[in-house]
Protein backbone atom coordinates (compact mmCIF):
# COMPACT_ATOMS: atom_id res chain seq x y z
CA UNK A 1 0.00 0.00 0.00
CA UNK A 2 2.69 2.56 1.05
CA UNK A 3 5.25 2.52 -1.84
CA UNK A 4 5.21 1.29 -4.75
CA UNK A 5 6.68 -2.66 -4.34
CA UNK A 6 11.19 -2.74 -4.82
CA UNK A 7 13.65 -4.93 -3.13
CA UNK A 8 15.01 -2.98 -0.05
CA UNK A 9 18.02 -1.25 -0.06
CA UNK A 10 20.43 -2.26 2.00
CA UNK A 11 20.09 -0.02 4.61
CA UNK A 12 23.20 -0.39 6.70
CA UNK A 13 25.60 -0.09 3.92
CA UNK A 14 24.04 3.34 3.32
CA UNK A 15 24.55 4.08 6.88
CA UNK A 16 28.23 2.94 6.20
CA UNK A 17 28.62 5.20 3.35
CA UNK A 18 27.13 8.56 5.14
CA UNK A 19 29.42 7.39 7.92
CA UNK A 20 32.26 6.73 6.06
CA UNK A 21 31.40 10.71 4.27
CA UNK A 22 30.86 12.52 7.06
CA UNK A 23 34.33 11.75 8.62
CA UNK A 24 36.10 12.13 5.01
CA UNK A 25 34.02 15.88 5.41
CA UNK A 26 35.78 16.54 8.78
CA UNK A 27 39.04 15.84 8.12
CA UNK A 28 38.73 17.30 4.08
CA UNK A 29 37.48 20.83 5.99
CA UNK A 30 40.40 20.91 9.19
CA UNK A 31 43.41 18.36 7.18
CA UNK A 32 43.77 19.20 3.94
CA UNK A 33 45.89 21.98 2.78
CA UNK A 34 44.08 23.42 -0.92
CA UNK A 35 43.13 26.24 -1.83
CA UNK A 36 39.55 27.48 -0.56
CA UNK A 37 37.46 27.78 -3.48
CA UNK A 38 38.23 24.09 -3.68
CA UNK A 39 37.40 23.21 -0.09
CA UNK A 40 34.25 24.99 -0.44
CA UNK A 41 33.16 23.30 -3.64
CA UNK A 42 34.30 19.73 -2.45
CA UNK A 43 32.75 19.80 0.68
CA UNK A 44 29.39 21.24 -0.95
CA UNK A 45 29.46 18.21 -3.39
CA UNK A 46 30.20 15.90 -0.31
CA UNK A 47 26.98 17.39 1.41
CA UNK A 48 25.06 17.05 -2.00
CA UNK A 49 26.06 12.99 -2.41
CA UNK A 50 25.21 12.44 1.74
CA UNK A 51 21.91 14.27 0.99
CA UNK A 52 20.78 11.99 -2.14
CA UNK A 53 21.53 8.78 -0.41
CA UNK A 54 19.20 10.41 2.25
CA UNK A 55 16.38 11.24 -0.32
CA UNK A 56 16.94 8.19 -2.70
CA UNK A 57 17.37 5.06 0.12
CA UNK A 58 15.25 6.46 3.14
CA UNK A 59 12.75 8.55 1.81
CA UNK A 60 12.59 5.90 -1.14
CA UNK A 61 12.48 8.78 -3.99
CA UNK A 62 14.65 5.83 -6.26
CA UNK A 63 11.65 3.59 -5.84
CA UNK A 64 8.36 6.38 -6.23
CA UNK A 65 6.33 6.72 -8.91
CA UNK A 66 8.11 9.71 -11.79
CA UNK A 67 5.22 11.86 -10.91
CA UNK A 68 6.24 12.31 -7.05
CA UNK A 69 9.80 12.40 -7.81
CA UNK A 70 8.74 15.85 -10.57
CA UNK A 71 6.85 17.20 -7.60
CA UNK A 72 9.84 16.84 -5.47
CA UNK A 73 12.11 18.14 -8.08
CA UNK A 74 10.32 21.52 -9.13
CA UNK A 75 11.42 23.61 -5.71
CA UNK A 76 14.94 22.82 -5.58
CA UNK A 77 15.53 24.97 -9.51
CA UNK A 78 13.94 27.64 -6.91
CA UNK A 79 15.98 27.17 -4.21
CA UNK A 80 19.47 26.66 -6.41
CA UNK A 81 18.34 30.22 -8.09
CA UNK A 82 17.54 31.83 -5.04
CA UNK A 83 21.03 31.34 -3.45
CA UNK A 84 22.63 31.97 -6.79
CA UNK A 85 20.54 35.69 -6.79
CA UNK A 86 21.88 36.48 -3.40
CA UNK A 87 25.40 35.05 -4.04
CA UNK A 88 25.64 37.42 -7.00
CA UNK A 89 25.88 40.30 -4.61
CA UNK A 90 29.04 39.02 -3.37
CA UNK A 91 30.61 38.13 -6.80
CA UNK A 92 30.18 41.28 -8.62
CA UNK B 1 -32.25 22.83 -7.95
CA UNK B 2 -31.32 25.56 -5.38
CA UNK B 3 -29.53 28.63 -5.97
CA UNK B 4 -26.36 28.13 -4.01
CA UNK B 5 -25.56 24.67 -6.05
CA UNK B 6 -26.53 26.19 -9.07
CA UNK B 7 -23.60 28.49 -8.17
CA UNK B 8 -21.39 25.58 -6.82
CA UNK B 9 -22.03 24.34 -10.71
CA UNK B 10 -20.91 27.67 -11.90
CA UNK B 11 -17.87 27.34 -10.07
CA UNK B 12 -16.65 23.36 -11.68
CA UNK B 13 -14.48 23.61 -14.85
CA UNK B 14 -16.18 22.10 -17.13
CA UNK B 15 -13.71 19.04 -17.11
CA UNK B 16 -14.52 15.84 -15.43
CA UNK B 17 -12.31 15.80 -11.90
CA UNK B 18 -9.25 13.44 -12.52
CA UNK B 19 -7.13 11.06 -10.30
CA UNK B 20 -4.47 12.84 -8.66
CA UNK B 21 -1.24 10.93 -7.65
CA UNK B 22 -1.01 7.17 -6.73
CA UNK B 23 -0.61 8.21 -3.25
CA UNK B 24 -2.48 8.43 -0.56
CA UNK B 25 -3.39 12.12 1.02
CA UNK B 26 -1.03 11.82 4.33
CA UNK B 27 1.88 11.12 1.71
CA UNK B 28 1.33 13.71 -0.39
CA UNK B 29 0.37 16.37 1.90
CA UNK B 30 4.00 15.14 3.82
CA UNK B 31 5.99 15.48 0.54
CA UNK B 32 4.04 19.41 -0.26
CA UNK B 33 4.79 20.15 3.45
CA UNK B 34 8.34 19.35 2.49
CA UNK B 35 8.72 21.26 -0.35
CA UNK B 36 7.72 24.38 1.34
CA UNK B 37 10.76 23.67 4.10
CA UNK B 38 13.13 23.31 1.48
CA UNK B 39 12.26 26.98 0.55
CA UNK B 40 12.35 27.91 4.46
CA UNK B 41 16.10 26.48 5.21
CA UNK B 42 16.87 28.02 1.51
CA UNK B 43 15.95 31.61 3.06
CA UNK B 44 17.84 30.85 5.73
CA UNK B 45 20.68 29.80 4.32
CA UNK B 46 20.38 32.68 1.35
CA UNK B 47 20.44 35.24 4.54
CA UNK B 48 23.47 33.30 6.01
CA UNK B 49 25.20 33.42 2.72
CA UNK B 50 24.28 37.13 2.18
CA UNK B 51 25.75 37.99 5.61
CA UNK B 52 28.59 36.33 5.40
CA UNK B 53 30.07 37.35 2.08
CA UNK B 54 28.79 40.63 2.30
CA UNK B 55 30.18 41.09 5.86
CA UNK B 56 32.64 44.45 6.67
CA UNK B 57 35.00 42.02 8.12
CA UNK B 58 36.74 38.61 8.53
CA UNK B 59 34.23 36.05 9.47
CA UNK B 60 35.09 33.91 12.53
CA UNK B 61 36.73 30.66 11.55
CA UNK B 62 33.94 28.14 12.73
CA UNK B 63 36.54 25.44 14.57
CA UNK B 64 37.92 28.43 16.55
CA UNK B 65 34.30 29.17 18.11
CA UNK B 66 32.56 25.95 17.81
CA UNK B 67 33.14 23.12 19.08
CA UNK B 68 33.17 20.65 15.53
CA UNK B 69 34.08 17.17 17.23
CA UNK B 70 31.34 17.29 18.97
CA UNK B 71 28.98 18.03 16.76
CA UNK B 72 30.62 16.07 14.30
CA UNK B 73 29.52 13.40 16.84
CA UNK B 74 25.86 14.56 16.85
CA UNK B 75 25.82 14.69 13.03
CA UNK B 76 26.53 10.94 13.28
CA UNK B 77 24.06 10.63 15.96
CA UNK B 78 21.57 12.03 13.81
CA UNK B 79 22.34 9.78 10.99
CA UNK B 80 22.05 6.66 13.37
CA UNK B 81 18.72 8.09 13.91
CA UNK B 82 17.63 8.04 10.55
CA UNK B 83 18.59 4.62 9.93
CA UNK B 84 16.79 3.12 12.88
CA UNK B 85 13.70 5.01 11.30
CA UNK B 86 14.14 3.10 8.09
CA UNK B 87 14.61 -0.19 10.21
CA UNK B 88 11.20 0.97 11.83
CA UNK B 89 9.19 1.20 8.47
CA UNK B 90 11.05 -1.93 6.61
CA UNK B 91 10.19 -3.82 10.07
CA UNK B 92 6.21 -2.96 9.53
CA UNK B 93 6.10 -3.52 6.18
CA UNK B 94 7.23 -7.12 6.78
CA UNK B 95 4.57 -7.17 9.44
CA UNK B 96 6.92 -7.32 12.44
CA UNK B 97 4.81 -5.15 15.18
CA UNK B 98 7.41 -5.53 17.73
CA UNK B 99 10.50 -4.74 15.63
CA UNK B 100 8.00 -1.53 14.51
CA UNK B 101 8.05 -0.89 18.18
CA UNK B 102 11.90 -1.51 19.31
CA UNK B 103 13.06 1.22 15.73
CA UNK B 104 10.81 3.65 17.08
CA UNK B 105 12.06 4.07 20.64
CA UNK B 106 15.61 3.86 19.07
CA UNK B 107 14.65 6.71 16.87
CA UNK B 108 12.91 8.87 19.77
CA UNK B 109 16.19 8.19 21.96
CA UNK B 110 19.06 9.50 19.13
CA UNK B 111 16.72 12.27 18.34
CA UNK B 112 16.34 12.97 21.95
CA UNK B 113 20.28 13.14 22.21
CA UNK B 114 20.73 15.03 19.55
CA UNK B 115 18.73 17.68 21.14
CA UNK B 116 20.53 16.94 24.62
CA UNK B 117 23.92 17.43 23.16
CA UNK B 118 22.56 21.04 20.92
CA UNK B 119 21.56 22.09 24.06
CA UNK B 120 24.88 21.31 25.84
CA UNK B 121 26.57 22.73 23.44
CA UNK B 122 24.56 26.17 23.23
CA UNK B 123 25.13 26.23 26.98
CA UNK B 124 28.54 25.81 27.03
CA UNK B 125 29.05 28.45 23.68
CA UNK B 126 27.30 30.86 25.94
CA UNK B 127 29.28 30.47 29.01
CA UNK B 128 32.47 30.91 26.98
CA UNK B 129 31.17 34.26 25.39
CA UNK B 130 29.14 33.48 21.89
CA UNK B 131 25.58 34.49 21.84
CA UNK B 132 23.11 35.62 19.39
CA UNK B 133 23.64 39.08 19.97
CA UNK B 134 27.87 38.17 19.06
CA UNK B 135 30.68 38.09 21.71
CA UNK B 136 30.50 38.81 25.47
CA UNK B 137 32.90 41.39 26.91
CA UNK B 138 35.29 39.77 29.59
CA UNK B 139 34.85 35.91 27.84
CA UNK B 140 37.05 33.11 26.93
CA UNK B 141 35.82 34.27 23.52
CA UNK B 142 36.77 37.86 23.72
CA UNK B 143 40.40 36.97 24.65
CA UNK B 144 40.78 34.98 21.19
CA UNK B 145 39.89 38.43 19.91
CA UNK B 146 42.95 39.98 22.11
CA UNK B 147 45.23 37.32 20.79
CA UNK B 148 44.51 38.16 17.19
CA UNK B 149 43.23 34.66 16.56
CA UNK B 150 39.72 35.85 16.08
CA UNK B 151 37.28 39.21 14.19
CA UNK B 152 34.91 40.34 16.91
CA UNK B 153 33.95 42.98 13.95
CA UNK B 154 31.45 40.11 12.68
CA UNK B 155 30.49 38.59 16.06
CA UNK B 156 27.35 39.76 15.94
CA UNK B 157 26.34 38.42 12.49
CA UNK B 158 27.92 34.97 13.04
CA UNK B 159 26.16 34.89 16.18
CA UNK B 160 22.74 35.64 15.11
CA UNK B 161 22.76 33.18 12.04
CA UNK B 162 24.32 30.79 13.37
CA UNK B 163 21.71 30.39 16.42
CA UNK B 164 19.36 31.19 13.61
CA UNK B 165 19.72 28.50 11.74
CA UNK B 166 20.87 25.31 13.94
CA UNK B 167 18.09 26.86 16.40
CA UNK B 168 15.32 26.41 14.09
CA UNK B 169 16.78 22.62 12.66
CA UNK B 170 16.74 21.90 16.39
CA UNK B 171 13.01 22.94 17.19
CA UNK B 172 12.76 20.76 13.65
CA UNK B 173 13.85 17.60 15.76
CA UNK B 174 11.98 18.32 18.75
CA UNK B 175 8.70 18.72 16.93
CA UNK B 176 9.70 15.15 14.98
CA UNK B 177 10.49 13.88 18.61
CA UNK B 178 7.29 14.53 19.79
CA UNK B 179 5.45 13.21 16.88
CA UNK B 180 7.70 9.91 17.18
CA UNK B 181 6.91 9.35 20.62
CA UNK B 182 2.73 9.52 19.45
CA UNK B 183 3.35 7.10 16.58
CA UNK B 184 5.65 4.81 19.06
CA UNK B 185 2.61 4.76 21.37
CA UNK B 186 0.48 4.34 18.99
CA UNK B 187 2.25 1.25 18.11
CA UNK B 188 2.56 -0.03 21.68
CA UNK B 189 -1.53 -0.52 21.13
CA UNK B 190 -1.49 -1.92 17.61
CA UNK B 191 -2.08 1.38 15.75
CA UNK B 192 0.15 -0.01 12.88
CA UNK B 193 -0.06 -3.40 10.83
CA UNK B 194 1.73 -4.52 7.62
CA UNK B 195 -1.53 -3.52 5.92
CA UNK B 196 -1.99 0.41 6.92
CA UNK B 197 1.62 1.94 8.08
CA UNK B 198 0.57 5.51 6.92
CA UNK B 199 1.77 7.30 10.09
CA UNK B 200 5.06 5.27 10.07
CA UNK B 201 5.64 6.30 6.55
CA UNK B 202 4.52 10.05 7.01
CA UNK B 203 6.58 10.67 10.16
CA UNK B 204 9.59 8.99 8.24
CA UNK B 205 9.40 11.22 5.60
CA UNK B 206 9.78 13.93 8.10
CA UNK B 207 12.65 12.99 9.96
CA UNK B 208 14.91 12.01 6.96
CA UNK B 209 14.47 15.15 5.77
CA UNK B 210 15.34 16.73 8.90
CA UNK B 211 18.44 14.67 8.75
CA UNK B 212 19.03 15.60 5.21
CA UNK B 213 18.75 19.61 6.31
CA UNK B 214 21.17 18.99 9.17
CA UNK B 215 23.93 17.29 6.30
CA UNK B 216 23.62 20.51 4.54
CA UNK B 217 23.89 22.96 7.50
CA UNK B 218 26.60 20.79 9.32
CA UNK B 219 28.50 21.36 6.08
CA UNK B 220 27.44 25.05 5.81
CA UNK B 221 27.84 25.90 9.47
CA UNK B 222 30.62 23.98 11.18
CA UNK B 223 32.92 23.29 7.76
CA UNK B 224 33.12 26.16 5.88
Amino acid sequence: MATTAHKAPNYILIWAYLFGLTVLEVLFAFEMPISRNLKILVLLGLAVWKALLVALFFMHLKFESRYLRLMVLVPLPLAAIFILAVITEHVW
Amino acid sequence: MTHATATLDQMRPPVPAEPGLPIYNNKLGMWVFLASEVMFFTGLIGAYVILRFGAPGEWAKPNVVLNVPLTGINTFILICSSVSMVKAFAAISAGDRKGLSRWLLATILLGATFVSVQGVEYWKLVHEGFTPAGFTAGSHITELVAQGKLSDVTGGLYGSTFFTMTGFHGFHVTCGVICLIYVWLKSLRGGYTQQDYRGVEVIGLYWHFVDLVWIILFTIVYLI
